[in-house]
């Protein structure tokens, strides 16, 4: 007691502390708030562009008009597409009709942590393309998964459900049709499995996938 | 106070006798994460200088009011404010090197570097010199990891400055090519530490031949 009692002015009340630490906080958040308007436009066009560049080549072949971005339709959870959650497909235009669907899915059996996989449908069921848009695989050994060292993933265009057959959907090693790399075959199965399911979906519910309107909201498609 | 040391030894400090990663090993997690290539190197290294540079500055302004019982939360909301901002322009000008760094950039928060120079220097010193230290200390950060995300590109995949369209914009560009392939442990998390070791040691024995030749020329 004798201490505190013989410094009193020097240290500062709990008041006058707590309005310097608010006064700082309101300046940086000023400051943070002054910055995010400064960069949203610029921000959400990036964000836009990234999407719209991604979408691209999973749609190679099939003439197009407008951009991919402007017919989304999200599919509520739980569905049977790969992954947990809400999926979504892009619906993509030509002479007023939609034409194709690209459907971004997630592979969640991956080596290490899910693989998000963009998946190209033309309206009839046929493959117009494979992406990965995200994975954690590990360096050199998921290799095929990295579009600029492998073109593993070009051997799914113009396939479909009957090509091959569904039982055939499936690596080298479970009795497939689809090249494996040698020492890895996890992350192609996962990848393979989860082309096969999204298949499935499509021919399932390709009517309403096709013609259900883009609200934003999440549908179950019948 | 004024610091009199001139800038070129100040430089010196920081790049080289006080390196941040190097000598005083702080910050070694984004350190050791991103740096599997020279462009991510340079831009988390860029974003880190930008940080502390800064937060020196605002706490260098703000130390007289600064009282020492609450100085922790404060450069913590002056660090984690300047952070968001440089994350939010990073997205705005580098969106390709944003997504590639990814959650590295809002880390830079959790960089004990940052908040050490904030206490050690920027606390008792004038504005000018707090900002030209976190400048020079930020610039040995970069260096470091720019040496070592080179390093690491160069025996792991057996490119240099690959992607350096991530900071410049433009097309993609692919790097100088010098092997097909490389040795894929460098690019793997044991690389890092790899790395970062031939680094230190390299430093401690260069230091050490110097004292050496300098020991030697005084007994003649």
């Amino acid at each position: 007691m004798t201490e505190l009692a013989s410094q009193p002015d020097t240290a500062p009340s709990v008041w006058q502390s707590a309005v310097t630490l608010m006064t700082v906080a309101a300046i940086c958040t000023a400051l943070v708030a002054m910055t995010y308007y400064g960069t949203r436009q610029q921000i959400a066009d990036n964000e836009q562009a990234w999407l719209e560049q991604s979408l691209k080549p999973a749609i190679s072949g099939v003439p197009y008009e407008g951009d991919l971005t402007s017919d989304p339709l999200v599919i509520s959870a739980p569905n049977e597409l790969p992954g947990a959650g809400d999926a979504v497909v892009y619906r993509v235009q030509s002479g007023g009709n939609v034409v194709a669907a690209l459907f971004v899915v997630t592979a969640t059996d991956g080596f290490v942590g899910p693989i998000r996989l963009l998946i190209g449908l033309q309206d009839d069921g046929t493959l117009t393309g494979v992406r990965i848009l995200e994975h954690k695989e590990t360096p050199g050994i998921g290799d095929l998964v990295d579009q600029s060292r492998s073109d593993w993933v070009e051997q799914f265009v113009e396939r479909s459900l009957g090509s091959p057959p569904v039982e055939l959907w499936a690596i080298q090693r479970d009795g497939g049709e689809f090249d494996q790399v040698t020492g890895a075959s996890i992350t192609p199965r996962a990848i393979v499995k989860a082309i096969r399911e999204t298949l499935v979906y499509f021919e399932a519910h390709r009517e309403s996938i096709l013609t259900l309107p883009s609200t934003g909201e999440a549908v179950t498609p019948e | 106070m004024s610091d009199v040391t001139p800038i070129s030894s100040r430089f010196r400090r920081g790049l080289w006798d006080d390196n941040p990663g190097l000598v005083q090993l702080l910050g070694l997690c984004p350190l050791l994460a991103v740096t599997s290539n020279f462009i991510n190197g340079l831009g988390l290294g860029l974003a880190t200088l930008a940080v502390m540079a800064l937060s020196n500055l605002l706490v260098s302004a703000t130390r007289r009011w600064i009282a020492s019982e609450i100085r922790i939360p404060m450069y913590v909301v002056i660090i984690a404010s300047l952070v968001t901002c440089i994350e939010l322009v990073f997205k705005a000008w580098f969106p390709a090197l944003d997504r590639t760094l990814g959650i590295f950039i809002p880390l830079i928060v959790t960089n004990c570097a940052i908040l050490a120079r904030a206490e050690v220097y920027a606390s008792r010193n004038g504005i000018l010199d707090s900002v030209i230290d976190g400048v020079v200390m930020g610039s040995g950060f970069a260096a470091l990891l720019c040496c070592i995300g080179f390093f690491r590109e160069l025996i792991g995949r057996g490119t240099m400055f690959a992607r350096m369209d991530m900071l410049f914009g433009g097309e993609p560009m692919p790097g100088i090519q010098l092997a097909d392939n490389g040795l894929l442990l460098l690019l793997l998390p044991p690389g890092a530490f790899l790395s970062l070791a031939i680094a230190v040691a390299s430093k401690k024995a260069i230091d050490r031949r110097r004292q050496k030749s300098a020991s030697f020329r005084l007994s003649i």
